[in-house]
């Protein structure tokens, strides 16, 4: 039985049929250009040489996978081919899609990394990213899915730079049904931080998400005034931050990867949110963030609806990629 | 280190065949190799990749090696003429309509900064041009971005047009240049809702508008990060509003950019404005060429190449290789060497110009002490014609008079001359390496 099989057998008995579905339905762009063009490839040539290996590197750097990555994947699979003595390309299709999973979990256990909610203690969420990746929509989603799941949730407006911010956030607020702590413009963020702190343990919530500034990741006052905003959490609660969530545009390329280490650098990053994946933007690196920064996906952003943020999944990220594939040969 | 620049790059694959005097084609393929790799890890499409590195292969083969150059930045330089012609001339003419006002129109993704940039060009057209805009807050989906724009509107002292969440783009649109033209603005934008270049809904929704208030420019707001996608994005946009300039965020970050030579690529439309900032004055004539630097993350190392073409003359080069080679290298010519590294700038400054040089042992942190030129300069100015010439008949009371002649010590002038004799039997030695060869990229033999 081939990979793919085995992924997809793997959703059937999950009966994850509802998340794939939002997968495919989200990427079904992404999907269709680049398994299309993996198809066409496979098509093209019959033998596996250097120049299918080029296009190969090509098709996997169209879709974002950082550079080393996909340097280091081609190595791999050449390797693999060689020493299962694949001759025909068809075959290869199943050792590419098997190597991009590897390459995610690397040693580790395939297990989907889910957000770390504490029970009966508050839990405190910290959203950091450069500007316009979306990181205020993620929270809003992100709150009236804690809220339906029965969590009293906190938002703290963090933003305090860009015009607009904290009334973004109170409409999300208002949307969730969800609490916004905030200043006015202009105030100095670890100050709403503290409050936002304070306000959620006087109010017994659940969930404390702070927002903050979109920042880019080479200003290093602005990363300090982040560093502070985390020592701030740290100093208040004991183990806090909980999550510290960096929230990253899939239209991003290499650059993704110099935010994920700076962001860390500062902030301790524990988890990604990847936004936009409903265009025709690939996000592939995350795959580069996984694979040379250890850093996971935990949640995905698929449309523009409350409900369009799904937990991180990598075999469902591939397997968006490859579904076409899947059915084609069924059919 | 995934990010190092392409000089890097090239610095280590040229290691091989510095001394060369032609680009061999073996020598362009392997770099090539390494110039494709540092144009996909800036994130240029890889079918613009494609076509660059065909065009880089057939200019660089064969090509004489400038006197001044290395093979290495003999290709860089190649390089580097590609991708500032292909990013075209500076662009940063706004329109003007022959009936006011002139209608400007801004589209792009989700979170490219349309409405900062929105702000900005505001700015830009009333203190640069002393025009009167009226902004047009079109965005009715996000969550507060009308708030935004009219909160920047503030900021500037500028109107903004708004008609709330509850009506239609086009509508506000329409009714914003009504309004403009009884309030006598000559300049009109309109900010719209970010959406998906797959959003059929939100894109015909962009085209209403524009057949509705027909806008002398449409802008496409793209974030400076963006990846392989960017040339998608731009060519949607393209297609279904023909757009007539191309803004570029966020370049005030670190990325290198690519991007940029993507969208140029597929659409042909100028890159007008780059946003340097996040404050509203932040906005700046795009400037292809340093772009282009930028995009091969190779730092000014091109200023150093056009520094070294201008300031070192190749006849005193040539002499100056023959004298190595002879060793009859002398103080005078000493004295001429350090003049023409001085012409070139700041010592520190060239330092940081050099790729790998933050690297090398010993540099890394290295205070270059341009006292210690001077001194050195004093010293040899205070040598007679002969000492300078032939430094064997130095002796104690010439050394005395030297000091005293250049306000050193005896030691200072001991050590200096120590040093020059070392270096010329260094320069001997090396010399003797290279003999058969054309000797190159010896142009600045003393460390200091």
């Amino acid at each position: 039985m081939g990979f793919m099989d085995k992924l997809k057998k793997k959703f059937i008995q999950n009966n994850q049929e509802e998340v794939t579905t939002k997968y495919k339905e989200g990427m079904e762009k992404t999907r269709k250009s680049f398994s299309g063009r993996i198809n066409d490839l496979i098509a093209r040539y019959r033998k596996i040489d250097e120049d299918f290996f080029e296009e190969l590197e090509e098709v996997l750097i169209s879709a974002d996978v950082g550079v080393m990555t996909v340097m280091d994947l081609i190595d791999e699979l050449k390797m693999e081919v060689k020493r299962q003595n694949i001759k025909d390309t068809k075959e290869v299709k199943d050792v590419i899609s098997e190597k991009l999973v590897e390459i995610y979990y690397g040693e580790d256990d395939e297990e989907i990394e889910e957000i770390n909610i504490k029970e009966n203690e508050l839990t405190v969420i910290l959203v950091v990213g450069v500007n316009g990746v979306g990181k205020t929509t993620s929270i809003g989603k992100l709150a009236h899915q804690l809220k339906n799941d029965g969590k009293k949730v906190v938002l703290a407006a963090g933003d305090t730079f860009r015009a607009g911010a904290i009334d973004q956030l109170e409409i999300w607020g208002e949307r969730a049904g969800v609490d916004v702590i905030k200043q006015h413009e202009g105030s100095d963020p670890a100050a709403v931080i503290f409050d936002g702190i304070k306000a959620a343990k006087s109010r017994e919530a659940d969930v404390l998400i702070c927002d903050t500034a979109g920042r880019l990741q080479n200003k290093v006052n602005l990363m300090n005034e982040l560093a502070k905003v985390k020592r701030v959490i740290e100093r208040e609660i004991p183990g806090a931050p909980h999550e510290v969530l960096l929230v990253l545009d899939s239209t991003t390329g290499q650059n993704a990867l110099n935010q994920a280490k700076t962001f860390s650098e500062a902030t301790d990053v524990t988890g990604i949110v990847l936004t936009k994946l409903d265009g025709t933007a690939k996000g592939g690196i995350v795959l580069a963030i996984r694979h040379e920064l250890n850093i996971p996906v935990k949640l995905v952003g698929l449309g523009e609806q409350m409900e369009d943020l799904q937990q991180f999944d990598a075999n469902a990220f591939v397997y968006g990629l490859f579904a076409d594939m899947l059915e084609e040969e069924e059919a | 280190m995934a990010f190092e620049g392409l000089a890097e790059r090239l610095q280590n694959t040229m290691k091989k065949i510095t001394g060369k005097g032609k680009v061999s084609e073996q020598d362009v393929k392997e770099m090539t190799r390494e110039v494709r790799l540092a144009l996909l890890e800036a994130d240029v499409n890889f079918k613009v990749v494609k076509d660059l590195i065909k065009r880089i292969k057939e200019r660089a083969i064969g090509q004489e090696v400038m006197e001044s150059l290395t093979p290495g930045q003999q290709v860089i330089k190649v390089v580097k003429d590609e991708l500032t012609e292909l990013m075209g001339g500076e662009q940063s003419r706004i329109a003007v309509s022959d009936r006011p006002p002139t209608v400007i129109m801004m589209v792009g993704l989700q979170g490219a900064g349309k409405t900062t940039t929105t702000g900005k060009l505001a700015n830009h057209l009333r203190k640069n041009h002393n025009r009167s805009p009226l902004l047009v807050a079109c965005d009715v989906y996000r969550p507060a971005a009308i708030k935004q724009l009219e909160t920047l509107g503030t900021q500037l002292n500028m109107p903004v047009f708004s008609m709330g969440t509850e009506a239609n783009p086009v509508d506000i649109a329409k009714q914003a240049i009504e309004k403009a033209k009884e309030e006598h603005h000559d300049y009109v934008i309109i900010d719209t809702a970010g959406r998906l270049h797959v959003d059929t809904d939100l894109m015909d929704e962009l085209e209403q508008i524009k057949t509705t208030v027909k806008p002398d420019e449409i802008f496409l707001v793209v974030d400076a990060m963006t990846g392989q996608d960017a040339v998608n994005v731009a060519e949607s946009f393209n297609e279904q509003l023909d757009l007539s300039g191309v803004v570029l965020t966020k370049l005030d970050g670190d990325t290198r950019g690519g991007a940029a030579l993507s969208i140029k690529a597929v659409t042909n439309k100028p890159i007008k404005f780059a946003g340097m900032g996040e404050k509203l004055d932040q906005l700046e004539a795009f400037h292809p060429e340093r772009m282009a630097s930028r995009i091969l993350g190779m730092g000014d190392v091109l200023t150093l190449i056009e520094k070294a073409q201008t300031n070192v003359n190749e006849k005193q080069a040539k002499e100056l290789e023959e004298k190595m080679r002879t060793a009859s290298f002398t103080f005078d010519d000493f004295l001429e060497q350090m003049g023409q590294v001085k012409n070139m700038g700041p010592l520190d400054d060239l330092l940081a110009m050099i790729p790998g040089a933050n690297k090398m042992k010993g540099l890394k942190n290295a205070q270059i002490d341009e006292k210690q030129l001077v001194h050195v300069e004093a010293i040899i100015k205070s040598m007679t014609k002969k000492e300078r010439q032939d430094p064997s008949v130095m002796n104690a009371s010439r050394k005395k008079r030297i000091a005293k002649g250049s306000g050193t010590t005896v030691s200072q002038v001991n050590r200096l001359l120590k040093q020059f004799d070392e270096m010329k039997k260094m320069m001997k030695q090396m010399t003797n390496m290279q003999k058969g060869k054309k000797g190159k990229g010896m142009k600045f033999p003393f460390s200091f």
